[in-house]
């Protein structure tokens, strides 16, 4: 989302503003998501990369409204060209899921109807948001096998999904999510389930299809190196916040926070053969009891004495990229006196 | 971090801000370590206990069942009469404490009190044979747990014992003995109860004569014997179900990859993970147990007269219906009780134990 | 074959429901021409069809059915030898009421052969209806099983239908409502009829609206009132198929694909009787077995109170009388009864859920 952008068109396609939600469980409040905002606009690809617990599905399911009973938002906006979602009765959120905004899922193995065959789950979600008649319905179905790359289609069509395999399963996934033209598609760690030669194909997959239908994408995975050459904008989300955004190679080059830095050493690289590995250590944080300063202090190898006390504040490093992270600030400090030292 | 808005956020430069420079020093391990509470973490079987101690109708049935264990137990203590004799009155059988209310004496009772003598009230009113109904009904209440209790154990017997070898030896053998639970499993088992119950009943009834077994009665040893034929096979499937789940997951692999025994593996392993799901299916088949009981005490294959089960005096208590209700209600209220609460302990230990359910 | 998937479903299903009422039919009505021939041709029939039929489903199928002819076999075995084992059993000269009754017997039975020819005698016996008289009333067995069959068909029948209905319905109100006023209600009175035999369920409706209340007439001939031996057999069943429906209900509506369904914007009530209802049905299918078996059973002592009379009624006088050729043969219809509905919700159940592979 560059200032450019933001100058042309008023109102960004999706805006997400403070966002929290909370579950309310047996043993308390877990605090999932703990206010994020961002912005996308028609056709870009948003990248949200954070481990497990981080809140970046939580997040998503939050927009569309499918958390699970215990699940609430708590506080925040979602605006979609405009209008808040949040506001929506279920009528109105009925109609607008899976038509404006889809959402394909991490395990393609059991989020396909067991005893429903993929042809009446596809014709399903076109006759949902459409009023085409049978045959048109019919054809519209085939017609997004076909763009998916499934190969014959006709069979798959009466076929169940056990009958398919995993990524013949997420490619019907998507034909699905893709039926109904949305603007936005949500792809929640859309490969984590699947092979690595699969996992290329479906990115590939999604990627020619975003080009051709011009659609936004938030991108949801744990993994940075998926997603780094698809993404327009990265969020990198720790315990239910934003730690650091911006460009993917501001991310991958010039990562401010020590999270980020973190992930970013963490991930194999082929070509660098001597360099060790270095893992993040510990566990994430307890979501029923989040610390007092930054939630990723205790496992932080630099963490000051402020970070323990005081949260970290978001800090703009220049127009895109954005860390909140006291040794960044530390670093800018030092940056700014050393600038001032030499004039 | 308030409401962030890229179109209107401040600009903030790092020298704008308020910093103590102090605060800019590197943390030490223990203040990292005091910075975060982490959940207290507890063990599988405390964190079970204390689910199933939360849980209302789990306790409330233990208390129930307890209650009703200290009854059972110490009732024959206290009440002064025996659940096949009659009533007496100063050794003297007393004839006229026939169907008699709850509360209620009978003449040669009421002279007796009269005299200044103590007689134990009759808390559930006489029998038709002048039997203090009460003791007949805790008497009833100890045949049907009793019967429970054991049938559920030679239940847990054979079904562990076969399930186990069915499972770990595996292969053929497992193939063969698998086969005939399927045969026995696939029997009508109520049926079969009956009927074996039946030619037990002769059977056994000729040839236990003047043994000491034949107090017992010889339907309630040709209960257990059909239990022990027949009720084991749900048991021994899932033993052996959980023994080849358990056998073959990626935890048991890594300790036989770390060269563990077989003996260490089925101990440290094997038996932990099915424990739970073994001693929950247990507390539920001990009500299942008192229930195939009263039936059959109801349709008259249960224990020998004169003891009484709470099935064979709901029987008893049908002849006379409309007259004395209250004879059908204490044997009936008792069964429901009983069964009630072992299927609500077993529900609440399985809401507690069982890993499946665990998130 | 240029059949869709779906239709191809169905067919089998028409298939199954076909097979097992001819079966059934085949069975019993036509009991009387049936013969040990076309049994043997029956069977051979089905072995080729376990070998060679070139689709899975029907081969499940003839495997299935050849199991249950395997079942019923294995009963009428165990019945023929342990009514046998007695001692002054039905087989026995002296036991016989009657010269002519045991010159009947003789001949029926065949007791100057050996044990295992006079198996085979009975057997070919039973395929022909001929189930031998009763050493009680001298009367054909086979007649007495069709005449009073026809009263539990028709009780058993209604509580089976209610039972399934109403407890689909409740179980998903519960589920859809859960820990509100409604599930609450309907699993407090789920688990208590659960708990409670029907037997005492049987004595307690009499009791409170027959002779208490008079709300329903006490059942005779000339006034015939199905209602309360109808509600005395279904609540068990019904308490259960509530409960197990809400439990898979639960587990389904928790599922993967309820989420993308949900994520499609189907409608909620979609989302639960498209998406969820039919996940949902699988394992209710799988208690049609047991619930024919509890109906049956729960009959004979449900008929016995209400005296509305029926096979469960002569079964329980039959072990009272100790009239073993009427226990034997009830048994084995009952068994075989039984042995049939299993085998339905079997084939019903592998051809809803596309998951199973037919092995």
């Amino acid at each position: 989302m560059s200032t450019e952008s933001n100058s042309q068109k008023n109102v960004p396609l999706l805006q997400v503003k403070n966002l929290h939600t909370s579950f309310y469980t047996d043993a308390g409040e877990v605090k999932a998501v703990n206010g994020i905002s961002y912005n996308l606009d028609a056709g870009k690809v948003l990248g949200i990369v954070g481990e497990s617990g981080s809140g970046k599905s939580v997040s998503a399911y939050s927009l569309m409204q499918i958390l699970t009973d215990t699940g609430r938002v708590t506080e925040g906006e979602v605006l979609f060209k405009g209008e808040n979602i949040l506001k929506y009765n279920s009528k109105q959120m009925q109609s607008f899921r899976g038509s404006r905004i889809s959402m394909i899922f991490q395990d393609p193995m059991t989020c396909l109807n067991p005893v429903f065959s993929v042809g009446s789950q596809l014709r399903e979600a076109i006759r949902i948001h459409t009023d085409r008649n049978r045959e048109e319905t019919q054809a519209r179905a085939l017609e997004m096998l076909q763009l998916v790359g499934v190969n014959e289609p006709e069979k798959r069509l009466k076929q169940y999904p056990h009958e398919l395999s995993g990524g013949m399963r997420q490619r019907v996934m998507i034909a699905m999510a893709l039926a109904c033209e949305p603007d936005i598609l949500i792809a929640d760690e859309p490969t984590t389930a699947l092979d690595v030669t699969i996992q290329a194909q479906i990115l590939e997959l999604m990627q020619s299809l975003q080009k051709k239908l011009g659609m936004a994408i938030i991108m949801i995975t744990h993994d940075l190196g998926v997603i780094a050459d698809m993404c327009d904008e990265i969020i990198v989300m720790y315990a239910g916040k934003v730690c650091e955004r911006g460009t993917a190679d501001e991310i991958f080059y010039n990562p401010r926070h020590e999270y980020t830095k973190g992930l970013i050493r963490s991930i194999p690289r082929i070509t660098e053969q001597h360099e060790k590995l270095v893992p993040i250590a510990g566990s994430p944080v307890d979501l029923l009891n989040l610390p007092k300063g930054c939630a990723f202090a205790s496992r932080c190898d630099h963490a000051m004495k402020i970070c323990l006390t005081q949260q970290p504040e978001e800090v703009q490093v220049n127009d895109s990229h954005i860390a909140a992270c006291w040794n960044n600030v530390r670093q800018m400090m030092e940056e700014e006196n050393r600038g001032g030292a030499s004039k | 971090m308030s409401s962030y808005d890229p179109s209107q956020a401040p600009k903030k430069r790092p020298f704008s801000l308020q910093i103590d420079v102090a605060q800019f020093e590197m943390a030490t391990d223990e203040e990292k370590a005091q910075h975060e509470t982490m959940r207290e973490s507890t063990t599988f079987f405390r964190d079970g206990m204390r689910k199933l101690f939360k849980n209302p109708l789990a306790v409330g049935s233990m208390i129930v069942l307890v209650l009703l264990l200290i009854t059972i137990l110490v009732a024959p203590l206290i009440v002064p009469y025996t659940y096949s004799g009659m009533v007496t009155v100063n050794g003297k059988r007393d004839k006229s404490a026939k169907n008699m209310p709850p509360f209620t004496y009978s003449q040669m009772e009421q002279q007796a009190i009269d005299e200044g003598q103590y007689i134990f009230p009759h808390i559930f009113g006489t029998d038709e044979l002048c039997r203090d109904y009460f003791i007949r009904v805790v008497y009833g209440a100890r045949v049907s747990l009793a019967v429970g209790f054991f049938a559920s154990l030679i239940v847990l017997v054979i079904g562990l014992l076969y399930g186990s070898i069915s499972g770990y030896v595996g292969g053929r053998t497992d193939l063969i003995m698998m086969r005939i639970v399927d045969v026995i499993y696939s029997l009508p088992d109520t049926l079969m109860v009956i009927l074996l119950s039946v030619v037990l009943d002769q059977v056994l009834g000729q040839s236990l004569q003047g043994t000491i077994l034949a107090s017992i009665g010889t339907n309630m040893l040709s209960m257990f014997t059909v239990f022990g034929l027949l009720y084991w096979v749900g048991m021994a499937r899932l033993v052996r179900g959980q023994i080849l789940t358990i056998k073959n997951n990626e935890y048991v692999l890594a300790a036989r990859a770390m060269g563990a025994k077989p003996g260490r593996i089925i101990r440290k392993h094997i038996l932990p993970n099915c424990m739970s799901v073994i001693i929950i299916s247990t507390a539920l088949q001990i009500p299942s147990a008192i229930f195939t009981e009263s039936f059959l005490s109801f349709i008259g294959l249960g224990v020998q007269a004169p003891m009484p089960s709470l099935g064979s005096l709901a029987n008893a208590a049908r002849q006379a219906l409309q007259a004395y209700p209250y004879k059908m209600v204490f044997p009936a209220v008792g069964i429901c009780l009983i069964v009630l609460s072992f299927n609500l302990l077993g529900d609440g230990l399985r809401d507690a134990f069982d890993p499946k359910l665990r998130k | 074959m240029d059949l869709t998937q779906r239709d191809l479903r169905r067919k089998q299903l028409l298939v199954t429901c076909i097979l097992g009422a001819v079966l059934f039919g085949a069975g019993w009505l036509f009991l009387p021409v049936l013969s040990e021939k076309i049994l043997l041709g029956a069977v051979i029939l089905l072995l080729t069809g376990t070998l060679f039929f070139s689709n899975d489903t029907g081969r499940y199928i003839c495997k299935r059915v050849l199991l249950a002819i395997l079942t019923v076999l294995i009963i009428a075995a165990i019945t023929f030898f342990s009514m046998n084992a007695i001692p002054g059993g039905p087989f026995s000269k002296e036991k016989a009421p009657s010269a002519a009754v045991q010159a009947v017997l003789e001949e029926r039975f065949h007791l100057n052969e050996p044990v295992g020819k006079q198996f085979l005698l009975y057997l070919e016996g039973l395929m022909q209806g001929n189930f031998g008289i009763s050493t009680k009333t001298g009367r054909e067995i086979s007649t007495t099983i069709f005449d009073s069959f026809a009263i539990s068909a028709k009780l058993g029948g209604y509580a089976a239908l209610l039972a399934v209905v109403l407890g689909l319905v409740f179980g998903s109100i519960a589920a859809l409502n859960r820990g509100k006023a409604a599930d609450r209600i309907i699993i407090f009175f789920t688990t208590l009829f659960v708990a409670v035999p029907s037997f005492i369920m049987a004595t307690l409706l009499l009791l409170v609206f027959c002779l208490q209340l008079n709300w329903f007439p006490i059942f005779s001939t000339s006034n015939q009132s199905y209602v309360l031996p109808v509600i005395a057999l279904m609540l068990s069943p019904m308490s259960y198929i509530t409960r197990l429906t809400k439990t898979s209900m639960l587990d389904v509506l928790g599922q993967d694909y309820i989420r993308t369904a949900r994520a499609k914007g189907v409608k909620q009530v979609l989302v639960i009787f498209k998406h969820a209802l039919k996940n949902a049905l699988i394992p209710v299918i799988t208690y049609v077995g047991p619930m024919t078996a509890y109906i049956l059973t729960g009959s004979m002592v449900v008929e016995s109170v209400f005296t509305t009379g029926g096979l469960g009624t002569k079964f329980v006088q039959g072990i009272s009388n100790r009239d073993y050729p009427m226990i034997m043969g009830t048994t084995i219809f009952l068994a075989t009864l039984m042995v049939t509905m299993t085998l339905i919700s079997d084939l019903i159940y592998k051809i809803v859920d596309p998951r199973i592979s037919f092995d």
